[in-house]
């Protein structure tokens, strides 16, 4: 494997991680609990967008037939998506959907963080923007498990419910392979592990303050990385794909 | 000051730009703590810009002068800042109102 | 202790506003005036809340990164604009929650035009241009309304509304010089959404029985018929400039009076409409009280929260 096609690989994570999550919150306007929580996860939904039109334009500028971030956006098969699970999985409750986000997020900030020293310029500066964006995302995500753990007996059930179920993908947030492997090498990526601490003591913390506990289930759930994903993915990616596959090749 | 009810309380807005020398009144909006009040400021009424300071005092704090000293109206001299009903405690077991 | 002379009171408030000085919450007002204003109001706000649906019915499938971000940014400038307006209605004594449980029940109104379906892309284009651009002609006058807060908000409004109006107009442009399916496409949605867009203005002077008391306190500053005119004579040049065609037979450019007339509109549709037999009428009143139901847990959640956290500091 090339340098190249390993960045490639990469990049392509982080962008498809991005443009699934983005697509995900997109789902919900219009719909949340209150109004000023509308304006909140629009807001998150298009800063990820925004990454990922950033991100999926660098890779397209790597992948060998030079493709757009739009035509990678929308024109790949299933498999050829890199996300990993738990992105892709629905919005659910107020609850689930801000899980997941804690979850990602938690991962995210410092990923972003130690990427913008990569020795990758364009990696490096799209990180650096997304650093600012990202930590506004944890701070949300964060302050409302703390509140629907520490609030109702209701909201205390729901959220644990939705961390028992959803723990079980956030462990694919570590998956590595050799693509990671030669790109640590490098210097172009940061090592793992170290941010598996970060994330783990993050969690931590604010589960306690949520006052909710780590399932005892430790299952992981991956394949996402590798093309495999869940049912949910179909419907997705015929939802998002619909105009470029009903009415192929034209300009909007 | 217990937050009443089941609606959160209502929150006024007071934001200075980049440059500017004071804050201004911009509205207000609903939040059930000043940490969620100041987040959702920042949301609503900067759209996340940066180097802008951002106050919020729930409406029921504010006190106002009368706008009319010339006239003599019968209204209280330091009436809330405006008629909400939910300024008012209303004790227990009153009700239609 | 002075007696309050009524008719005193009224007379100076109805100097106040002949000469243009803004009435502030705090003021006296005649309660029809306070009451007139929650309702308009409150009816402003729930249009763009109840908007957001038709348009966010799209976001999942935009064609692209970027116009999928762009409907994005327009939504969620709806969701703020329907927050400054309920900011605004609560300086006037209601409050907020009381005025959407009135929309989820059917009580209050908002603007029509959000019962229809938004069937293709183009509908998001013919949107983005006809309906808000509907929606600037009224408001850029109510910046200037008698009513301070309102005034206010609406200023903050216009500001962010022109890349609405926009962008929905490059969406149709595009569309237009497209591919045949593309041109068709954006004829269809302007079909469907034109004869709506007009009614959005209200019905004839004649049959608008609020317009001469909200005129005389200036929360009205335009008829209805007349903001409908200007918005046809600003219109159908767009229209033509794109190679569209406006779905009205009897457009005609009448050089006595420099502007087009128009054809008759279908006020049986309207009065049908608005009355709560339009397509979407249902769906959407369904789609925002089941928000807030299904929400509220976490606003009980979040007040719980609260406090506790006061009951620690205290």
């Amino acid at each position: 494997m090339t340098i190249k096609e390993a960045l490639f690989k990469y990049i392509l994570r982080l962008g498809d991680d991005s443009l699934i999550l983005g697509q995900r919150l997109s789902e919900l306007c219009g719909h949340g609990p209150i109004l000023e929580e509308d304006i909140a996860t629009t807001n998150i939904s298009l800063d990820l967008i925004g990454q990922a039109t950033l991100f999926l334009e660098y890779a397209g500028s790597l992948s060998n037939e030079t493709k757009t971030n739009d035509e990678l956006a929308f024109l790949r098969l299933e498999k050829e998506y890199s996300n990993v699970l738990l992105v892709e999985q629905p919005n659910g409750h107020f609850g689930d959907t801000i899980m997941r986000q804690f979850l990602f997020d938690a991962f995210r900030l410092p990923l972003l963080t130690k990427l913008q020293e990569s020795k990758d310029k364009t990696l490096s500066s799209i990180a650096e923007k997304a650093v600012k964006e990202t930590k506004y995302h944890l701070r949300h995500s964060s302050e409302w498990v703390v509140r629907l753990g520490d609030g109702t007996e209701e909201s205390h059930k729901k959220i644990q419910d939705s961390l028992n179920t959803l723990y079980r993908y956030s462990h694919e947030l570590f998956f590595v392979d050799e693509a990671d492997a030669l790109l640590k090498e490098k210097g172009i990526i940061p090592e793992l592990d170290d941010i598996k601490t970060e994330w783990t003591n993050t969690i931590k913390d604010v589960l306690e303050m949520a006052t909710i506990s780590l399932p005892m289930n430790n299952w992981k759930f991956e394949g996402g990385r590798m093309g495999r994903h869940s049912e949910h993915m179909g419907y997705l990616l015929a939802e998002m794909q619909y105009i470029q596959r009903t009415y192929p090749n034209m300009e909007w | 000051m217990t937050v009443e009810k089941k609606n959160w309380p209502l929150w006024e807005v007071f934001i200075r730009g980049k440059q500017g020398l004071n804050h201004k009144h911009v509205g207000s909006l609903r939040a059930s703590d000043s940490i969620m009040a100041i987040k959702n400021a920042r949301d609503v009424y900067t759209r996340r810009a940066e180097g802008i300071s951002i106050w919020v005092v729930p409406s029921n704090m504010i006190s106002a002068s009368d706008p009319s000293d010339e006239e003599s109206l019968f209204e209280p001299a330091q009436s809330k800042v405006y008629r909400h009903p939910t300024f008012y405690d209303v004790p227990d077991g009153i009700s239609h109102m | 202790m002075e007696k309050v002379d009524n008719k005193d009171l009224e007379m100076k408030f109805q100097q106040k506003i002949d000469q243009d000085i803004k009435i502030e919450p705090n003021d006296w007002m005649p309660d029809n005036y306070r009451d007139t204003l929650i309702r308009q109001i409150s009816q402003h706000a729930h249009s763009e809340v109840v908007g957001m649906l038709p348009e966010g019915n799209w976001i999942t499938r935009a064609p692209n990164l970027r116009r999928k971000a762009v409907l994005l940014a327009k939504v969620q400038d709806e969701a703020g604009h329907g927050l400054y307006l309920y900011s605004a209605v609560e300086t006037l004594g209601a409050d907020r929650e009381d005025t959407i449980d009135d929309l989820h029940s059917g009580k209050a109104k908002y603007s029509s035009i959000f019962n229809y379906p938004t069937l293709t892309w183009a509908d998001m284009g013919a949107i983005g241009w006809l309906v808000d651009g509907a929606a600037i002609m009224n408001q850029v006058p109510l910046c200037r309304c008698s009513y301070g807060p309102y005034a206010r908000a609406m200023v903050r409004v216009c500001k962010e509304e022109s890349f609405h109006q926009r962008q929905g107009f490059e969406v149709m442009t595009k569309l237009a010089a497209g591919t045949p399916e593309q041109k068709e496409m954006a004829q269809d949605a302007l079909n469907r959404f034109w004869w709506p867009a007009l009614m959005m203005f209200g019905p004839n002077d004649a049959e608008s029985k609020h317009t001469e008391q909200s005129m005389k306190w200036k929360i009205k500053r335009h008829t209805n018929d007349e903001l409908r005119q200007q918005f046809v004579d600003v219109t159908v040049p767009q229209v033509e400039m794109i190679g569209l065609k406006v779905p009205d037979e009897d457009i005609k450019w009448n050089e006595s009076k420099s502007g087009y007339d128009y054809g008759a509109i279908n006020w049986d549709e309207f009065w049908q409409v608005v009355g709560g037999n339009g397509p979407c009428n249902q769906e959407r009143v369904d789609a925002r009280r089941k928000a807030k139901e299904n929400g509220s847990w976490v606003v009980e959640a979040a007040t719980a929260f609260a406090n506790k956290r006061m009951k620690k500091t205290a």
